[in-house]
């Protein structure tokens, strides 16, 4: 399928651009951008429905990246979709640089909410898709969370207000990599049964291979998936994925790769270019 | 003297010009923490029962949620009781209004000590320092029902977060009619010579009375009503400083608050003797708002011999 093939090549991309951006920044988040990547690609190639020329057109689609530390990968999404040039990327967290180490939405364009301390996205894009339904308008809102951020209470009080606003313009994809900073969620603090966690408080979801470029497609196409109901995607991703040496080890949370470590990892990463 | 506790609940004011604002603009919307009777909006929501929002007993999200509805053009006005509002929502405070640069309007309902009896947990004399040094965070505190329904407008009227200090004790009413209201100009409400009294909120009535005893005193006092904290108006502090010593008179813990804003204009500019009038840095014991207030000498007459002892010595 010609078009799942071109959303898979973006995803490439996006995880070198990410490894570039961390190794000159000589700081970041790799782990956590290589595990959202096949998604933030399938939402901005696919599924989310905006102009990068208009980046405040009012019935824009909303994309709130709940984890603010993957803000390489969310940067060099918004370049690969056309939101500015891809050699703004070279001023990752220099000094004075618009692209911090946290998005900033009054900097970047195509950036929609401030995030970096965690548990804050969700209850904004509550708030962004109660005023859609205030003005019965189509616009939909989506927010990636990490799945180690769930244990910031905040988002199960806007878990629990969602479903009760009724909120069926709302998606969260949970980017279920299963690491957090230190170790893993399941024996820092565990998130399982995760899906009848949601489910309880009220919302449909869908599990799904979070690097399943077809099958995020297929999920993501087909929303909210039940009608009045707030929809979550468990997308199960790895943490780093893409790169060996980086996959599922948990010290990739923030370290930088070596010279020879980014060599590495882009030979892994050949595109089809 | 005890201070009668009679006057109005400012309550009243907001909700009524809430109202009115919302008739014709419909970007306004309420947002509470299940808080419809302590911020007065049931008549709000009877009248736009669309766009009364209540996300339950929980603070954060109050905040974000109103962040979110902002961010797509409404106009919040995020309600509930202050102490749990700037406490335990102020990161939200912080990166998702302030920082983020949304248009929310934050009412602090009930602040500083008006939940009395209900004790320290439920008082909010921390709120102005925690909220003050927020950059790009404007912050009003009303004296009364007249500056309340003004200081409504002007924040409606403004682009940009602003955390409204109110309180459900009854005042005076201390505002002259035809005073006008803007954000981030203090209004003096009496001149004199001899020293200025600088009061924001409840504690403007007291600072008016206070000035009535010093007068019989034979020193000629000033008032100001310092309603907007930040952005904080220098120039009439400095000119307040240049003719003599300054009293502040806050509903506040005194460290942090109204009057160590006034201190930071004061010492960099024209130094002058100060005496803050305030909660001394400790919790409160059980009492009423009128007992807490006399308790901790936040009176006519406790302002009264703080002014002497600037004057005389």
């Amino acid at each position: 399928m010609q078009l799942a093939i071109s959303v898979h090549e973006r995803a490439r991309r996006i995880r070198r651009a990410s490894l570039r951006m961390v190794h000159q920044a000589r700081m970041g988040h790799p782990g956590g951008d290589l595990s959202c990547a096949d998604i933030l690609a399938v939402l901005y190639f696919h599924v989310l429905q905006l102009d990068p020329d208009s980046p405040r057109d009012p019935n824009r689609d909303r994309f709130v990246l709940s984890k603010g530390h993957a803000s390489a990968a969310l940067y060099a999404t918004l370049a690969e979709r056309g939101f500015f040039p891809h050699r703004d990327l070279d001023a990752y967290m220099q000094p004075l640089s618009q692209l911090n180490g946290h998005p900033d939405r009054n900097k970047v364009p195509g950036v929609e909410a401030n995030t970096g301390p965690l548990g804050h996205g969700l209850p904004i894009a509550v708030g962004m898709a109660t005023a859609a339904k205030l003005d019965g308008a189509p616009w939909r809102t989506f927010v990636l969370t990490g799945d180690g951020e769930l244990q910031e209470g905040s988002n199960w009080e806007a878990i629990m207000a969602a479903s009760q606003l009724r909120l069926d313009n709302l998606t969260v994809i949970v980017d279920r990599n299963r690491l957090q900073q230190g170790d893993t969620t399941e024996k820092t603090v565990g998130l399982e049964p995760l899906a009848e966690r949601w489910q309880a408080f009220g919302w449909s979801v869908v599990e799904v291979d979070g690097h399943d470029v077809d099958a995020l497609v297929a999920v993501l196409g087909d929303l909210p998936a039940s009608a009045g109901r707030p929809t979550c995607v468990i997308a199960r991703t790895n943490k780093g994925r893409g790169v060996s040496f980086i996959e599922d080890r948990v010290e990739w949370h923030h370290r930088v790769p070596t010279d020879e470590e980014l060599a590495a990892a882009l030979v892994e990463l050949e595109g089809e270019e | 003297m005890k201070e009668a506790p009679k006057g109005a609940d400012c309550r009243v004011a907001f909700a009524e010009t809430l109202i009115a604002l919302a008739e014709t603009d419909r970007r306004i919307v309420a947002v509470v923490n299940d808080s419809l009777g302590s911020s007065n909006l049931k008549e709000f929501k009877r009248r736009f029962p669309d766009r009364l929002v209540n996300v339950g007993i929980a603070e954060q999200n109050l905040v974000g949620v109103s962040a979110g509805l902002a961010s797509a053009g409404k106009i919040p006005f995020a309600c509930g009781a202050s102490c749990f509002l700037t406490g335990r929502a102020l990161e939200q405070v912080k990166a998702d209004l302030a920082y983020s640069r949304h248009n929310v309007k934050l009412c602090g309902m009930s602040s500083g000590m008006a939940y009395g009896e209900l004790g320290p947990t439920h008082h909010s004399i921390e709120d102005l320092a925690w909220t003050r040094v927020i950059a790009g965070l404007t912050v009003i505190v009303p004296a009364d029902p007249i500056e309340t329904a003004r200081a409504v407008r002007a924040a409606a009227a403004m682009d940009g977060p602003v955390f409204l200090r109110l309180s459900r004790m009854p005042v005076p009413t201390v505002t002259p009619e035809g005073l006008p209201f803007e954000i981030g100009k203090a209004a003096l409400l009496r001149a004199g010579r001899d020293v200025t009294i600088i009061a924001a909120g409840v504690t403007v009535g007291r600072a008016m009375t206070a000035a009535e005893l010093l007068s019989s005193d034979g020193i000629d006092a000033a008032v100001m009503n310092l309603s907007t904290i930040r952005p904080i108006d220098r120039d009439a502090i400095v000119e307040a400083a240049s003719k003599g010593p300054i009293v502040t008179v806050e509903e506040h813990t005194v460290h942090g608050g109204l009057g160590s804003a006034v201190a930071e204009v004061v010492v960099t500019t024209h130094p002058v003797r100060m005496r803050f009038v305030g909660v001394p840095g400790v919790f409160a014991p059980t009492g009423s708002p009128e007992f807490l207030l006399d308790h901790f000498g936040i009176t006519p007459e406790a302002i009264r011999s703080a002014a002497r002892e600037l004057v005389e010595h």
